[in-house]
């Protein structure tokens, strides 16, 4: 059900809920967060809200979208309401914010949080440089960034670095998750040698490329090369050199990946790059500050500026 | 050299699953029902949602020459929780491999060792092998011996061997000793895995969340404030088709035994200092110690007989009638008990476990009734319709937690009734949560015993139901109840003696 509620107040929001909850039960009670999606208005909204009704089948929560229109415009807030076929299993409010309304987005949210429950504030597209201060950041646990969506990727993961806060995350790393279980898992295995350099392969845009050097770097304490890669999106290859061969993690076409070590047999793995709904939904499963995403940028700050097979 | 410590490893890391390391699972029984339907879904789950080591290898071990790889895609495909992909198969199907062959010829274990070494070769499975008895336990003893025989049982530095074994762990505590004996004979405790599946429910986890993450529930905990505690679980099919298992083993050994004991067992036991296996189980074995029978049992336990009768919407047959058993067979389809829990914590409290067959409703639930409130300053008639505080742990199905409390009705007159608050684990997390089977494969893949009943634990469960069981089995019959009912009418003059009743799951 969708409902459009045209230039109105967020109390008449609110009370509409009340209503539609009294009327057919229709919004259902085990909600475990509010997801506040800030964005600029636009066709791109529909995706972004499709990727969050995916993720709210696992984390059921109450989705409100704040879309900043055009600032020369009259203030006014437009609202829409979806709720059960239409908001997968959360609700969904869509804000749309004009005039000088777009730059007070949070007095026109806070009305709608739920209760006691946490809040992750989600920006799809262009962040704000310091996520933590911004007033939609401020009022968060947890701030998803997505650096790919950045005009400069790499600069963004940079920036990123340096205007780290405890809750902040980037989608950039959580797509690494599957790149990282392997590797971790490969160095539990014989033969025990220590990592004396490492390599990372990849689209010379790709902030995850980016970040897993610098994930590497900080753990490890060895020079990491990146280098740009001529096949495949994405990540391509992960080297780890040691005394008796290297192991390596090698996807040239962003769906199997390939792991080599020495004495070993090579196996296939899976690491299809992931859906924006898969990777969210890993956000949202932790909802406390990611010490190893703080040390991830720590070690990018380790990596020179990027050049082609710069070395550390 | 020192013990070696992964660079990449950060135990802050909460983001990585936990992928099993190289290992393979092989699987004796594999053409049985339980491994079509539960077994083999579940590890296709683990592969899809990528928590199998890459190289991972399924052997499966069985009479006949059936296409192995047949069979597993085509219960993946009925039974699996998650999508099929073909994708995800491909690379589980490179990994199957068959060895046909009667466990009792050492044929089949020659190919079974040169099939685990190529596959150590190959598939880098590093000599980590689990075997998964899905036979019955009379053979148990013919493929421990050919496994150890064969070299295949014992761990080395290399690898590690594991044994998984199902219930029924024995039918008395002498039988289970026995049975333990067999088994430990070739496998070291620290590598036998006993399956009791209600362990890897997440609801069943939960209880220790929910009793020892907060401070709401655990002050109320004890026999100051519980009256006492029901323990149900109930099925609303009859036993047909399996009349060569269940007959003569019958209800109170088939689930109270296992499952409604672990069930007492998280329920009443102390908070473990940690959540280390070894700690857990010092815990569960020291409140089953304590637990006892309570007698004269011809008043203070219940069992009975489905008979046949509609049910449902449905005609079905008594258990007389189900092919296989006799007509004068005395095997229980419904068992309840009385026990105490003799400790400081449980002094005087009840525990009423139930079980049975074409009962009203497939329900599995833990009840925690509180006593009333020592006084009520309102009129009698405002309270006339208030009942018991309770909290109920819902098992499965509509997995969850209910509590039970008074309210005050709207209207001008004070008056209190009983209404339930809902927490739906549905609701709250995922859509589905992990299938039983798949945590308990995994732990079984990564050695984590947390999850699974040591042999202390099924030699002490045997030792509080035996006494019933040989009461039982010297005085009297089953009585008949009919289908789609809550049980005999015993099971319910039982709790009437203690002034009490069963609550309608």
């Amino acid at each position: 059900m969708i409902i459009d509620l045209p230039s109105t107040t967020t109390s008449k929001v609110n009370q509409k809920l009340v209503e539609l909850r009294e009327r057919g039960g229709a919004v259902a009670l085990g909600r475990v967060l509010t997801l506040l999606i800030v964005t600029e208005d636009g066709a791109a909204i529909e995706d972004t809200v499709d990727a969050a009704n995916e993720a709210s089948r696992e984390h059921p929560s109450r989705i409100i979208v704040a879309a900043r229109g055009t600032k020369a415009a009259e203030p006014r807030i437009d609202a829409q309401i979806r709720v059960g076929g239409d908001a997968g299993a959360s609700e969904v409010l869509v804000l749309r914010l004009y005039g000088p309304l777009a730059d007070e987005a949070d007095t026109a949210v806070v009305p709608l949080l739920l209760p006691d429950a946490p809040i992750v504030t989600w920006w799809p597209g262009s962040a704000p440089a310091d996520p933590a201060r911004d007033p939609l950041g401020r009022i968060a646990q947890r701030r998803i960034t997505d650096a790919a969506a950045e005009r400069n990727p790499i600069e963004a993961v940079r920036s990123r670095a340096a205007s780290y806060a405890e809750g902040d995350t980037d989608l950039a790393w959580t797509r690494l998750t599957n790149w990282r279980a392997q590797l971790v898992a490969a160095l539990d295995l014989p033969p025990h040698e220590p990592v004396s350099a490492a390599s990372v392969t990849g689209d010379g845009n790709s902030p995850s490329t980016e970040l897993l050097a610098g994930w590497l770097a900080h753990y490890l304490r060895v020079p990491v090369r990146r280098e740009r890669a001529s096949e495949g999106p994405g990540i391509v290859s992960v080297s780890l050199e040691r005394a008796s061969g290297p192991v390596e993690l090698h996807r040239p076409d962003g769906k199997i990946g390939t792991l080599r070590q020495p004495g070993q047999p090579a196996r296939t793995i899976d690491l299809h790059r992931r859906s924006l709904s898969d990777v969210l939904v890993e956000e949202l499963r932790r909802l406390d500050p990611d010490e190893v995403y703080e040390r991830a940028l720590h070690g990018v700050s380790l990596l020179p500026e990027h050049q082609e097979g710069a070395t550390v | 050299m020192a013990r070696w410590t992964n660079p990449l490893r950060d135990e802050r890391d909460k983001r990585l699953p936990v992928i099993a390391g190289p290992s393979s699972l092989v699987i004796f029984g594999v053409t049985g029902d339980l491994a079509r339907k539960k077994l083999l879904p579940a590890v296709y789950d683990l592969a899809h949602r990528g928590l199998l080591p890459p190289g991972f290898a399924l052997v499966g071990c069985a009479r006949g020459e059936e296409d192995f790889t047949a069979v597993v895609r085509d219960a993946v495909e009925r039974h699996a929780r998650t999508p099929f992909k073909e994708s995800v198969w491909r690379r589980l199907a490179d990994g199957i491999r068959f060895v046909p062959g009667d466990f009792g010829e050492d044929d089949t274990f020659e190919r079974l060792v040169k099939t685990v070494d190529e596959l150590d070769a190959e598939r880098g499975t590093g000599g980590n092998h689990a075997f998964y008895l899905s036979i019955p336990p009379s053979v148990f003893g013919v493929v421990t011996q050919q496994l150890a025989k064969f070299g295949l049982a014992a761990s080395t530095s290399d690898g590690w061997r594991r044994v998984v074994i199902e219930k029924p762990f024995g039918h008395d505590l002498a039988s289970a000793c026995e049975l333990n004996g067999i088994v430990g004979s070739v496998f070291g405790e620290e590598s036998v895995f006993r399956i009791d599946h209600y362990l890897g429910k997440e609801t069943v986890q939960n209880i220790l969340a929910l009793r020892f993450a907060n401070q709401l529930f655990e002050p109320l905990w004890n026999c100051h404030y519980v009256d006492h505690v029901q323990i149900t679980m109930a099925e609303d099919i009859g036993v047909g088709g399996r009349a060569g298992y269940y007959d003569g083993i019958g209800a109170a050994r088939d689930v109270i035994q296992n499952h409604l004991l672990q069930l007492l067992a998280f329920t009443a036991m102390e908070e473990p200092l940690s959540f280390e296996p070894a700690a857990l189980r010092a815990e569960k074995v020291k409140v089953l110690r304590a637990t006892e029978p309570v007698g004269p049992f011809e008043e203070t336990t219940a069992r009975g007989q489905y008979t046949g009768g509609w049910q449902g919407g449905e005609r079905v047959p008594a258990l007389h009638d189900e092919d296989g058993f006799a007509p004068e067979s005395r095997t229980e389809t419904y068992a309840a008990v009385t026990l105490a829990v003799e400790n400081r914590r449980w002094a005087g409290v009840p525990f009423y476990l139930r079980t049975g067959k074409r009962l009203g409703r497939r329900v599995t639930e833990i009840a925690v009734v509180f006593r009333r409130a020592p006084h009520l300053p309102f009129d009698s008639t405002a309270t006339e319709e208030l009942g018991q505080n309770a909290l109920v742990i819902r098992v499965q199905p509509d997995e969850g937690v209910t509590m039970r409390f008074g309210s005050k009705v709207p209207g001008t007159t004070m008056e209190v009734r009983d209404v339930t608050m809902d927490f739906g684990y549905g609701h709250a997390f995922t859509e589905s949560s992990p299938e039983a089977y798949e945590r308990l494969v995994l732990d079984v893949l990564r050695g984590e015993p947390s999850l699974f009943p040591g042999n202390e634990e099924v030699e002490e469960s045997w030792r509080i139901l035996d006494p019933v069981l040989a009461q039982w089995s010297a005085h009297g019959a089953p009585e008949p109840y009919p289908p789609g009912s809550w049980g005999p009418e015993s099971a319910d003059a039982m709790l009437a003696r203690d002034g009490r009743n069963w609550r309608r799951p």
